[in-house]
């Protein structure tokens, strides 16, 4: 997993409260190999009309946006199912980090498994960012994951929440089963003393 | 110390812990359905093994059709959907799963047949692929739902990296009425939390209205607890519990019964234990619920009139109410029992067990649909079951169709999608736009009421119905 420490990037407001991740990519997309580009399948029912033609209107059709790798959004974001599709498609679009008011606990798990800073931020001050970035389509902002700031392009400096082992797992990039599989001796020992606890789990033609 | 019951179990299956504080935590089942193929991909391209095999258990559900199963896979007219089922059975078969696949007499939606099989025990830790895998939570487990790396991490390790929620209690006073039923009290609970409301929680649901549920009310109580925005719900064990489990073919036999049982006695949280957040309720207040917006805490009694946004006075709810209510094309203040409904589904994970059919069944009896209506039952044992009563009649003759198990209208991966800009009175647990279609518009409710909604071919309230 690439490592994630500052990134510099357009970051494109889209305020809204409870975005679900049926919207961030449609279920009948989650046959499609990840060779398909899930990229494409990111908002597909607000990017696109019935005819498949892009909304102009919608903001990662604006040519200001077109290159974020920043997302800001309100409440709950990223509510609804375990897709990780919709992790997927917003990496492959070239979304490096989230920045929110809150975010569903699957969905910012997702994230960090998958290189994605989820960056959380009071709701009003949200709002202020997305207020300025309207104002000046295509700014940029700048994430410091290990200090947890977001810098406004006028320098105004705001300190963010994150899990703190979400965090270092994603400033590290390690693969997180290379990790547990060093607790593989723990792991071992506590399976013997759970068999001998808990053994009916553990019977014939059962759970072996 | 007295401890809640999500601590016992939390505390029985850690096997370690990180310097920040996650807890690598033992998983007893990891069941899967046909979505986190890339899982097993990312395996096979990391050339690890599963630890565990036999602690995975894989469901062929949301893609398998509902129509023409007698050629099982080879039946299955969309290619990709095809190629998902055959995917997972091909996984299966490669890596040694355990396999539910299309074909199997015990086939259906993971979060019905996982309990119905008796793999859900009381204290065990049963993580999936689906965010409804919390439905196991019914019998006192911590479940929860995960994505696809996780998935990845559980069957390279059968652990999984976890930070303990927040115990929330939230206890229903009372007694439901008749012709309320457990979707209702789902439904009523997360109008009051807020799709937000559970967040970073698991919720332990207690109180006489919860007790008094059956076991497949349980689960249709916790079922819907992640619509709150919570990790997972969980009923204590008790004798229900006990009596439910006891017949089923993965329930502990001989001595171990009486061990088991006496394990699980010790689970329910200790008088005295501390909740982090504690809410109550009054169960006889419920009436029947119906969303009508595109959020499932947008809902409101069948009796009801549908709200004006401008009357909430969050500003962020009040956009989304807004925006809702032109997607739903639904005019704030509409009686929620005047709204004509075009089509009508009778499934899903929430409500397509045996008693959910019986409570539809009971309300089409002698009636005819005047709008076409699926059932959808969520196991092929459930079906069998269903026709042995003869369930299966009430509804052919009433005009209802009769189909095979799997996810179905929920959410469509199958192909079985409700049209653009028509309305679906649907028992499944989710409203969001398109869920159940582009342009699709969703209103959830209970099985009765659902099956009062095809016979009336409008919103209607089920009460009186029952009542003569
Ligand atoms: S029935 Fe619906 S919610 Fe349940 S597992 Fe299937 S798709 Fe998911």
């Amino acid at each position: 997993m690439e490592s994630f420490t500052v990134l510099k990037a357009v970051a494109a407001p889209f305020y809204h409260a409870d975005v679900d991740t049926d919207e961030l990519i449609p279920h009948r997309f989650l046959r499609k190999p990840l060779s398909a580009g899930y990229g494409n399948f990111l908002f597909h029912d607000k990017r696109r009309g019935p005819d498949e033609r892009e909304d102009p209107s919608f903001v990662l059709n604006m040519p200001a946006y077109r290159q974020a790798q920043i997302l800001i959004s309100g409440p709950n974001f990223g509510c609804g199912s375990t897709r990780e599709g919709a992790v997927y498609a917003l990496r492959d679009f070239g979304i490096r980090a989230v920045i929110a008011s809150g975010f569903s606990d699957i969905f910012s798990s997702n994230c960090a498994q998958n290189g994605v800073v989820c960056a959380t931020l009071p709701d009003p001050v949200v709002r202020n960012l997305c207020e300025g970035l309207e104002s000046s389509p295509g700014s940029e902002l700048t994430i410091d994951l290990p200090n947890q700031q977001v810098v406004s392009s006028d320098g105004v400096t705001y300190r963010f929440e994150i899990d703190s082992s979400r965090k270092s797992r994603l400033i590290d990039g390690r693969d997180e089963i290379d990790v547990t599989l060093k607790h593989r001796d723990e792991i071992a020992q506590f399976e013997a003393a759970y068999m001998k606890r808990l053994p009916w789990l553990f019977q014939a033609g059962r759970v072996t | 110390m007295p401890t809640t019951m999500l601590r016992k179990i939390i505390d029985l299956h850690t096997v370690t812990r990180s310097g920040d504080g996650d807890l690598l935590l033992y998983v007893d089942y990891n069941v899967v359905h046909e979505g986190p193929f890339y899982a097993f991909d990312g395996l096979a391209r990391e050339g690890r093994d599963i630890l565990r095999p036999l602690q995975t258990v894989a469901f062929a559900d949301h893609y398998v059709p509902t129509t023409g199963r007698a050629r099982g896979s080879a039946g299955i007219r969309d290619a990709e959907a095809r190629g998902m089922v055959e995917r997972l059975q091909s996984n299966a078969q490669r890596t040694g799963i355990v396999h539910y696949g299309i074909d199997h007499p015990q086939q259906g939606i993971m979060h019905v047949v996982a309990p119905e099989l008796g793999m859900t025990h009381p204290g065990m830790l049963i993580v999936g692929s689906d965010s409804h895998t919390c439905t196991n939570g019914a019998f006192g487990a911590l479940a929860f739902g995960v994505g696809a790396s996780q998935i990845k991490h559980i069957l390279a390790t059968q652990t999984l990296w976890f930070k303990a929620p927040r115990a929330m209690r939230l206890t229903v006073n009372g007694e439901l009425a008749t012709g309320v039923s457990a979707k209702d009290l789902i439904l009523a609970i997360i109008a009051r939390l807020g799709i937000g409301g559970g967040s970073g929680s698991a919720i332990e649901y207690a109180g006489h209205a919860v007790r008094a549920l059956s076991m497949e009310a349980r689960m249709t109580l916790c079922n819907m607890t992640i619509e709150a925005g919570a990790r997972a719900g969980m009923v204590a064990p008790d004798e229900k519990t006990y009596e439910y489990l006891r017949s089923t073919p993965y329930a502990p036999q001989g001595a171990a019964w009486e061990q088991a049982q006496e394990f699980w006695a010790s689970l329910p949280s200790d008088p005295g234990a501390e909740f982090h957040t504690e809410i109550e309720m009054d169960g006889s207040k419920v009436a029947p619920m119906v969303t009508w917006g595109t959020s499932q805490d947008e809902a409101c009694g069948v009796d009801e009139t549908v709200p004006d946004p401008a009357s909430f006075a969050d500003p962020g709810r009040r956009a989304r109410a807004t925006h809702a209510l032109a997607y739903m094309a639904i005019e704030a203040g509409t009686p929620v029992s005047n709204i004509a409904i075009d089509r009508v589904f009778i499934g899903s994970c929430t409500n397509a067990r045996l008693e959910d059919l019986r409570a539809a069944a009971r309300v089409a009896d002698g009636h005819r649909a005047r709008i076409p209506a699926i059932v959808v039952p969520g196991s092929r044992t459930v079906k069998r079951e269903a026709e042995a009563e003869g369930l299966h009649e009430i509804f052919l003759r009433a005009g209802f169709e009769w189909r095979d198990s799997g996810c179905s209208m929920c959410t469509g991966s199958n192909g079985d999608l409700v049209p653009r800009g028509e309305r679906c009175a649907s028992t499944s647990n989710r409203n969001m736009e398109g869920r159940q279609g582009k342009g699709s518009r969703t209103h959830l409710m209970s099985p009765a009421m659902a099956a009062a909604a095809a016979i009336a071919g409008r919103i209607v309230d089920v009460r009186p119905l029952l009542r003569s």
